[in-house]
């Protein structure tokens, strides 16, 4: 683990921030092309209705109306994100399945015309009964979501590892809890937006995605065209956190549409369309229960959970995977058994936001462990330090853990936030609570089948040597990947990061990489950088030894200088080698790929959750609670975290403030609600309750000094990670504060007010 | 009163002058265009963003006269006349703002969609008020929503621009 290096592990500035703070930096919606035209999808009013006729004359007899297209006019194909259930068509064909589903598109000179277009455009419904609550959505006599899904199932999955039921028998405790979590939302700020053209029979598409790849695959499919006549382009993005992963109504209506037209289309969703698209956390019904020895290890568990998957399946497949896959990762412990439900429902479709199905799981077994130490009497810390897992063990549903600093994670956290002076003297209303959670560093399956590599880069040094560019198809979301693959990339050749330049994201010119997801792409995405770097370092190092007379292997380049190891004064630049290397033999180029090792076990649904390295972490937050009103305020938040070697400690913990940031707001206040028919009632920011600047407390977030193997540099994963604990962490505060469990998110002032005023009766009537 | 001239079907425009960054533009405007889409459309100052159009992120936060103020909520009529600048005015000749260069420094942009909003909302901070206490940094900045760093980067680099400094204090 040498630590000498010269480029990574700084917190060198961005290279996009000029660009960035100067409003340079051009975002998909901020694109034009000569003659474009606009166009808009017009959605389902209802939650559940049969389409009886449309009729789409008045529409296009609207000056400025270029094109209005239906089912009529698109592939009947069915796609989505999971192969396994590609159950979503490009606009309805016999039912809507909730209120924003897509019907109908319009495209035309100016946005105006497009609104005025599509109230012309004359839908006939017969309205359905609708599944508007998911806990009931399996019911006997329930409406069907999709009639060939028997009891709205979209996924069942039943694992279980070990002997559960001995294990309960023979523990000295056992106790069962039930929680709820609530359906959130992204919320990136920048909403979605695509632009699609034609070229012959060549499909260009600038979109806000996460992951071009998918999408040049996905549409190719959909259209029946061959991968290299889509080119999928990703411009600045502002942000994602999981809702742009997938293909959108807007990328397959807008293609059809500048086909149609002949024209550029730039298709777009305003922000109560994003909320209705949405692809969100889902909302999760989850039964636990654990059975423990006197000392509070626990010897086995057993999570039963229903998840609200909405109208199509999106990621949620694999959703329901994670949410029990990930259970048995921070603690150890041999017998586990999980079981899911993922039913339909006649809302939005939900799919994966940071921490991918875990953050509400762990939610339960956090806020499920205090409760137990309490019956036990065993501090909260401690319970999570006695069953920490260690690292290089594995987890019984079959997951290698390499790397683990649990235990350090949570001794350091206890530590910073003086966790045993506040645990014994905090003043009444005042709460104090902890919680822990890892994440995969990167999935170890792609999401649809296939053997290539998961990331892939080239680097091509300029022929005066003066810069080198790196392309990667990685993309940068603004979790800062542009940066620190640069970093990676001057590291591994020797060169310096202020010369580097990056072109990535496109599916044209960068090579493959499936994205921005799982928190995959500094340790994925590195690793072919990585390579790419010590190719053209050794390609370097090979002529300098002539030009030298040296041996390549007494050798070194760093920062730019060439150097020997063992004579001192002997060295050419960087600049110098690379040109001659042009004028001999050619650019100067290097390459690299990386292939996850074959992973996890061969039960079904093993593949999901596996992943190369995993990442650790604790958070411990301080609440107090205003008894008179049940109002929270967050006093303060320390996290520590086990995320490996880091490259960039600025960008790493401004990615930890961010998760903080959504898990607060997932804790307290974030709920996307609707009301009986199914339609959304805070389908705006401000309603949705997005945190600002006053609401958020002081965070202090710290890392471990860690490494991981397997590694390019023993990087792992933090992005998503830092969410998973965090809404475990403010139950077990406001429970500490308050003595009385909310066992529903978010939590509310109003659950809050209710739990204390309820806890007040039951103390009178027992005093009486 | 405006110039104003109505085409065949009866939809009025009304000629304006919005002085941009130092200079004077007209442009012809419906009496429904909001500024936000004036300035991104008319006069490609895609700068300016657009997150909602509801008043509730601030990422089209414009300075109108030197005070901020969320562009999707108003009229391009009602700015006729009237002192705008944008994010593209901010760094002057090329040179970036102090506050510009301590955003970068301090890794307070990620995805920077609410970056051009937030750089005005401080610059009108430190314009008004050079040396704000943190509640006051956070008060001012608190109509900016920020769904990708936590604020914590942003409010440490206003604070170090509104004392002299754009490099962050450790790292
Ligand atoms: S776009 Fe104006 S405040 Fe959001
Ligand atoms: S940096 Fe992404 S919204 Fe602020």
């Amino acid at each position: 683990m040498s630590d000498n290096h010269k480029v990574i592990g700084r917190s060198v500035p961005r290279i996009d921030g000029p660009e960035k703070v100067t409003g340079a930096a051009k975002y998909t919606g901020d694109l034009k092309f000569p003659n474009m035209l606009y166009g808009k999808i017009l959605t389902s009013p209802h939650a559940h209705a049969r389409i009886i006729s449309i009729d789409t004359s008045e529409a296009e007899k609207l000056p400025g109306v270029k094109a209005v297209i239906t089912h009529k006019d698109v592939p009947e194909l069915k796609y989505g994100l999971s192969p396994a259930r590609w159950d979503e068509n490009i606009f309805c064909i016999d039912k809507v399945r909730f209120v924003g589903d897509k019907v109908a598109a319009v495209a035309c000179v100016d946005e105006d015309t497009c609104y005025r277009a599509m109230k012309l455009i004359k839908v006939e419904y017969e309205e359905l009964p609708a599944v508007l609550d998911f806990r009931h959505a399996m019911d006997e006599g329930q409406p069907l979501v999709h009639e060939e899904y028997e009891r709205n199932i979209n996924t069942e999955i039943h694992q279980e590892f070990g002997d559960v039921a001995k294990a309960l028998a023979e523990a000295h405790h056992v106790r069962t809890d039930v929680f709820v979590g609530q359906r959130t939302y992204q919320a990136p700020i920048e909403p979605h937006s695509a632009i699609s053209m034609w070229e012959g029979e060549k499909l260009t598409i600038y979109s806000s995605t996460q992951s071009p790849h998918y999408f040049q695959y996905y549409i190719a499919r959909e259209f029946g065209m061959p991968m290299g006549d889509v080119r999928i382009i990703k411009p600045y993005l502002g942000g994602g956190f999981g809702g742009k992963l997938e293909p959108t109504g807007l990328e397959f209506a807008g293609a059809v549409l500048a086909k149609r037209t002949g024209r550029p289309v730039r298709t777009f969703y305003d922000r109560a369309e994003m909320f209705a698209h949405n692809r969100g956390r889902h909302a999760q019904y989850m039964e636990i229960t654990t059975g423990v020895d006197k000392d509070g290890k626990i010897l086995a568990a057993k999570a039963n959970f229903i998840m609200d998957g909405g109208a199509y399946t999106s990621l949620g497949i694999a959703s329901a995977y994670y949410a029990g896959a990930l259970l048995p990762m921070t603690y150890e412990f041999d017998n586990y058994q999980f079981d899911m439900f993922r039913v339909y429902t006649n809302l939005p479709a939900c799919g994966a936001q940071r921490g991918h199905g875990a953050p509400q799981p762990k939610y339960a077994f956090e806020s499920h462990l205090d409760n137990v130490a309490a019956d036990l009497g065993i501090d909260p810390m401690d319970i999570r330090i006695r069953n920490a897992r260690r690292p290089d063990t594995v987890t019984p549903n079959d997951f290698r853990v390499n790397s683990c600093m649990m235990r350090e994670c949570l001794e350091q956290v206890r530590q910073i936030s003086d966790w045993d002076e506040k645990k014994k003297n905090l003043p009444h209303g005042r709460g104090i609570g902890v919680a822990t959670g890892s994440f995969v560093t990167g999935a170890g399956y792609p999401i649809y089948r296939t053997d290539l590599p998961h990331a892939a880069a080239f680097i091509k040094v300029h022929e005066d040597g003066t810069a080198a560019t790196l392309y990667t198809g990685s993309v940068d979301i603004g979790q800062g990947s542009d940066t620190i693959l640069c970093q990676m990339a001057a590291e591994a050749m020797g060169y310096r990061y202020e010369q580097m330049k990056i072109v990535a994201a496109d599916t044209e010119i960068t090579p493959l990489d499936f994205g921005a997801y799982a928190s995959r792409q500094t340790y994925m995405s590195g690793a072919a950088v990585k390579q790419a770097g010590e190719e053209v370092k050794k390609q370097l190092l090979d002529l300098a030894s002539t030009m030298l007379s040296l041996p390549a292997d007494d050798l070194e380049c760093a920062e730019g200088v060439i150097f020997s190891k063992s004579r001192e004064g002997k060295t050419l630049t960087f600049e110098e080698v690379a040109r001659k290397h042009f004028v001999l033999k050619g650019p100067l180029l290097g390459r690299g790929a990386y292939t996850p090792p074959k992973l996890g076990g061969s039960f079904k649904g093993a593949a999901v959750g596996t992943s190369p390295a995993y990442s650790f972490g604790a958070q411990v937050g301080e609440v107090s609670i205003d008894e008179e009103t049940g109002e929270i305020t967050v006093v303060g938040i320390w996290d520590v975290h086990d995320c490996g070697k880091v490259i960039n400690p600025r960008l790493l913990h401004g990615q930890v403030h961010g998760a903080l940031y959504m898990g607060m707001g997932e804790s307290v206040w974030e709920e996307v609600l609707f009301d009986d028919k199914g339609r959304i009632k805070n389908a705006e920011l401000a309603n949705y309750r997005l945190l600002t600047a006053v609401d958020m407390p002081p965070i202090q977030s710290e890392v471990v000094n860690s490494y991981e193997p397997t590694g390019p540099w023993g990087v792992k994963e933090v992005g998503e990670g830092a969410t998973n604990p965090t809404l475990g962490m403010f139950s077990n505060a406001i429970f500490d504060a308050m003595g009385v469990r909310v066992n529903s998110l978010p939590l509310t002032y109003e659950k809050v007010w209710r739990a204390l005023k309820e806890k007040r009766e039951r103390e009178e009537t027992k005093a009486a | 009163m405006l110039q104003s001239i109505t085409d065949k079907d009866g939809v009025k425009r009304y000629l304006i002058t919005l002085k941009v960054n130092g200079d004077a533009k007209t442009v012809l405007v419906k009496g429904n265009a909001i500024l936000t889409n004036v300035l991104r459309d008319h006069l490609d100052l895609t700068g300016t963003k657009k997150g909602c159009e509801l008043g509730d992120c601030g990422s089209c936060t414009v300075l109108l006269d030197g005070k901020p103020v969320d562009s999707c909520l108003m009229l391009a009529v009602e700015a006729d006349g009237r002192e705008i600048t944008t994010i593209e005015g901010v760094a002057a000749n090329g040179a970036l703002d102090a506050i510009q260069e301590s955003m970068i420094n301090h890794a307070a942009v990620q995805c920077g969609y609410c970056t051009p909003g937030m750089v005005l909302s401080a610059k009108a901070l430190l314009t008004r008020n050079p040396h704000p206490t943190e509640p006051e940094v956070r008060e001012a900045i608190a109509g900016n929503l920020c769904r990708c760093t936590g604020y914590v980067h942003i409010v440490e680099a206003v604070l170090a621009a509104s004392q002299g400094r754009t490099a962050p204090a450790e790292h």
